[in-house]
């Protein structure tokens, strides 16, 4: 009975999709208040349904409700609870209900906090919203209905792919989608700017939260699943250029960009048709993600729901979803045009400069992804790898440090080089010395480019680190002066210095990672790194769902024991697949990483050692990105929603606010 | 032309592009070398620098040409079922070590075990893409004359193994029945 309400809720959520969408958007059209104003109400009832049909879903999973084939198909009796629940979106089915559950929740948001704007612009959004809504809802409804019952239920269920089993996994795709979907609200937003033929400063004020916190999400939904791929694929990668992967990192960098000259657009009305582009293109590419993934276009092992229906009807949303706000920014953004000048040396400039370099990278990912693809519709076979996109990627990234350094520096409308020399010439030298001395001290076939990397990294450390002493150097006392500052600035220099972060890590542990594959049986030992790693023991465990062989190694370094390390090779019972669980030793400057590998007779084993210096330093870097992306979201001028633009502590601010 | 159009005539060939992509399972479409004659190609034997192995050793009985590398994780899963082909079952499987470094390509098979008669050392992947390699591990089953009857990409189940290749090889081998 309860899957029932749930597909009933379903149904009546896209009724309310329906009149979210129709009445808004034709009252804004027509001036109609009364239509306009249905909204909020509709979007709020929405979400109650939806809430409703998820909350269905999840009670079928924890009472075990094998007469529903989806959870037959994904979920197991002996399967521990926290992973029924996270079954819940372990598959097609259930991850597009997540999808749209979010969407719900994000559309929600939006009527809370949006009584400042106004109503027919609220009621565009929402109504654009509302399309989105409806086409998902129909996709879930008429192709990938999650409350299918089976007339003959199978006594237990297929459990849960082993991959999935993890707490990283129960999270990672909830952080990622509410990433991907959040970029919906900037979307709305874009279009009914378009729609009202008003894109103006107010407009990317309003974006700018919205966006960032979509943003947030996304870098941690990334990391996430980086973090996820390094301890349970067993073998210590972290990013494969894998399409999934691709799918969610290309509206990152559009969703970067975009951050970028938000700041540009609402602070000196520069670059709109530009920013209302990006804006597009980041929720396209959400959606582009959804189809790469969902359609099984590429293949993958994220691509669990192949089926060509699905794949149709996908492509066709988004033909309508892009096709058609492009079709209406080809249209309306001529008419919005309205120059504004800045010189060549400007902050202006240098985000420009900065947007482009994110969106040709992001358009060097996109080539290599749906590489394959063209060529085999041409007729022909290839695969594109990590060397094409390390080769093309890691150069565009270079000139983008270099001008994130001066870009945050700089003035509006125009600056001048010496005064930017002034300050930043410490950084330079700072940076070229630390790149000389590792250049020197190092050695290794990656000692070169770890020196630029990390020289790299110094520089935007430097820069931000001046940019920070410099503006809370005057004033009374120190903590009067860093509370004249806004929040943005803040969260500005902590994304940067989060960047930096990100690349040291990147450029040592791609560097300086070695790695040992041994044959050893209990009592043996190897050297790595500096230290002797001991096999003390190997013996079998009895998991809730799975058996495992579980071996014990003894680290040393000299004469002291630094940790010891359970690494298990684990059989899934129901679905006979073999998983690996490394053993690992986290630290902020190496992390100690074991895994067992096959059994080799007379009682040895293969087993494989690696040494990965600073790795932790890319999730770390991750994380302060959000950080600084939620100071800047959390800024007053936001709060304080009537502050005019031409509020002077506003204009002080201004370049440095929200540009992580 | 206005310059506004460009972004929406991009993405409209790319769904044009997506559209055609999704005729293509890249998992069911049987390669276009399916019944036809294997590539030519002459490789340095993978353990022995002096010998070298080309298509015409995969001639004479049906064999099996699995496409491996050590970086490859789930070669690592569908190598059981390849030891049980040839150690018990007597099978011939060659391989073609695909763009890896000679070195640990031989510490991989020295750790779990080598199925393979011999395989082919394809380090710039060259060979690869004249067999249409689209993801390691793929297999192909080839007949007496050296005709590609069968291509399995993704790695081989148990299942697949047993309900796919088996009967196939079997079907080769014994023409007449």
């Amino acid at each position: 009975m309860i899957p029932e309400l749930g597909h009933f809720a379903l149904i009546m959520a896209l009724c309310m999709a329906l009149v979210q969408a129709v009445f808004p958007l034709a009252g804004a059209a027509r001036g109609n208040v009364a239509w306009m104003s249905l909204a909020r109400p509709a979007a709020r009832v929405q979400l109650v349904f939806l809430l409703i049909t998820f909350s269905a879903l999840v009670h079928a999973f924890i009472v075990n409700d094998f007469s529903v084939a989806y959870v037959a198909r994904n979920s197991n009796t002996m399967l521990p609870l926290i992973y029924r629940i996270s079954a819940v979106w372990g598959a097609h089915e259930g991850s597009l209900l997540l999808w749209i559950l979010i969407l719900g929740l994000w559309t929600f948001a939006v009527t809370v906090f949006s009584h400042h704007l106004p109503e027919q612009f609220v009621a565009r959004v929402l109504g654009v919203m509302g399309l989105v809504s409806i086409g998902f809802l129909l996709f879930i409804l008429l192709t990938s209905n999650p409350f299918i019952r089976d007339a003959f239920p199978p006594p237990d269920g297929a459990d849960l792919n082993p991959l999935l089993q993890d707490l990283g996994l129960v999270i990672h795709p909830p952080m990622l989608y509410t990433g991907y979907v959040g970029f919906s609200v900037a979307f709305g937003f874009a279009i009914a700017a378009l729609l009202g033929g008003k894109l103006d400063m107010a407009w990317a004020r309003w974006s700018r939260p919205w966006t960032v916190m979509a943003w947030v999400f996304l870098t941690l939904g990334i990391a996430l699943g980086s973090w996820w791929a390094y301890y349970e694929l067993g073998w210590g990668g972290w990013w494969f250029w894998d399409p999934v992967e691709n799918a969610s990192f290309m509206p990152w960098l559009t969703g970067t960009a975009l951050i970028h000259s938000l700041a540009a657009t609402e602070k000196r009305g520069v670059f709109k048709n530009w920013t209302v582009l990006l804006a597009i293109c980041a929720f396209s590419l959400s959606l582009l993600g959804t189809f790469l993934v969902r359609s099984g276009v590429l293949t993958s092992v994220h691509a669990f729901a192949n089926d060509p229906a699905r794949g149709v009807f996908i492509l066709a949303l988004l033909g309508v979803v892009i096709g058609g706000s492009l079709a209406l920014y080809a249209w309306r953004a001529p008419g919005t045009f309205i120059s504004s000048s800045y010189g060549l040396f400007s902050r202006e400039m240098f985000l420009l400069v900065n947007s482009t370099l994110l969106t040709v990278a992001m358009g060097a990912v996109l080539l290599g992804t749906i590489y394959p693809l063209i060529i085999e519709t041409l007729g022909g076979k290839v695969s594109v790898g990590a060397p094409y996109f390390n080769s093309v990627f890691i150069p565009l990234m270079v000139p983008l440090v270099i001008v994130l350094g001066c870009g945050a520096w700089a003035r509006w409308k125009s600056d001048a080089w010496d005064r930017q020399w002034q300050h930043l010439r410490f950084a330079v030298f700072g940076s070229l010395i630390i790149g000389v001395l590792l250049a020197a001290m190092l050695d290794g076939a990656g000692a070169l480019r770890t020196a630029l990397g990390v020289a790299l990294a110094s520089w935007i450390i430097l820069s931000t680190g001046i940019l920070f002493y410099t503006r809370t150097r005057s004033g009374p006392d120190l903590l009067t002066t860093l509370k004249t500052h806004p929040r943005s600035f803040y969260g500005m220099c902590l994304a940067h210095v989060g960047f930096a972060i990100t690349i040291i890590g990147l450029v040592i542990t791609s560097n300086y990672s070695t790695d040992l594959h041994k044959r050893m049986k209990p009592g043996a030992r190897a050297e790595l790194a500096g230290y002797t790693f001991e096999l003390t023991d190997i013996h079998t465990i009895t998991g809730p769902n799975y058996d495992a062989t579980e071996a014990a190694i003894r680290v040393w370094r000299g004469a002291k024991i630094v940790t010891e390390l359970h690494t298990q090779k684990r059989i899934y019972r129901v679905r006979d697949m073999p998983m690996t669980e490394a053993g690992i030793r986290p630290g902020l400057t190496r992390d100690l990483y074991v895994s067992l590998g096959e059994p080799l007779g007379n009682g040895e084993w293969s087993v494989r050692l690696y040494y990965k210096p600073f790795v932790r330093w890319l999730w770390l870097g991750a994380l302060f990105m959000a950080c600084g992306g939620v100071l800047a979201v959390t800024d007053r001028r936001y709060r304080q929603i009537r502050l005019q633009a031409t509020d002077p502590q506003s204009v002080i601010v201004a370049g440095a606010t929200a540009k992580p | 032309m206005n310059r506004y159009f460009i972004p929406l005539i991009v993405f409209i060939v790319l769904i044009a592009f997506f559209r055609i992509g999704l005729n293509y399972d890249p998992r069911l479409v049987p390669s276009p070398l399916i019944d036809k004659p294997v590539p030519v190609f002459t490789l340095p034997n993978l353990r022995d620098t002096a010998t070298t192995m080309s298509s015409a050793d995969l001639r004479g009985q049906a064999v099996l040409l699995n496409v491996w590398a050590s970086w490859c994780v789930e070669c690592r899963n569908e190598h059981p079922v390849l030891m049980e082909f040839s150690q018990n079952l007597k099978m011939p499987v060659y391989g073609l070590n695909y763009k890896d470094t000679r070195e640990e390509a031989i510490q991989w098979l020295d750790h779990y075990g080598d199925p393979y008669v011999q395989s082919a050392f394809d380090q710039s992947g060259r060979v690869g893409i004249d067999f249409g390699v689209y993801g390691v591990p793929e297999t192909f089953v080839l007949d007496r004359n050296g005709i590609i009857r069968y291509k399995h990409i993704g790695p081989i189940t148990q299942k697949t193994m047993e309900d796919i290749i088996l009967p196939l090889l079997n079907k080769l081998d014994h023409p007449a029945t």
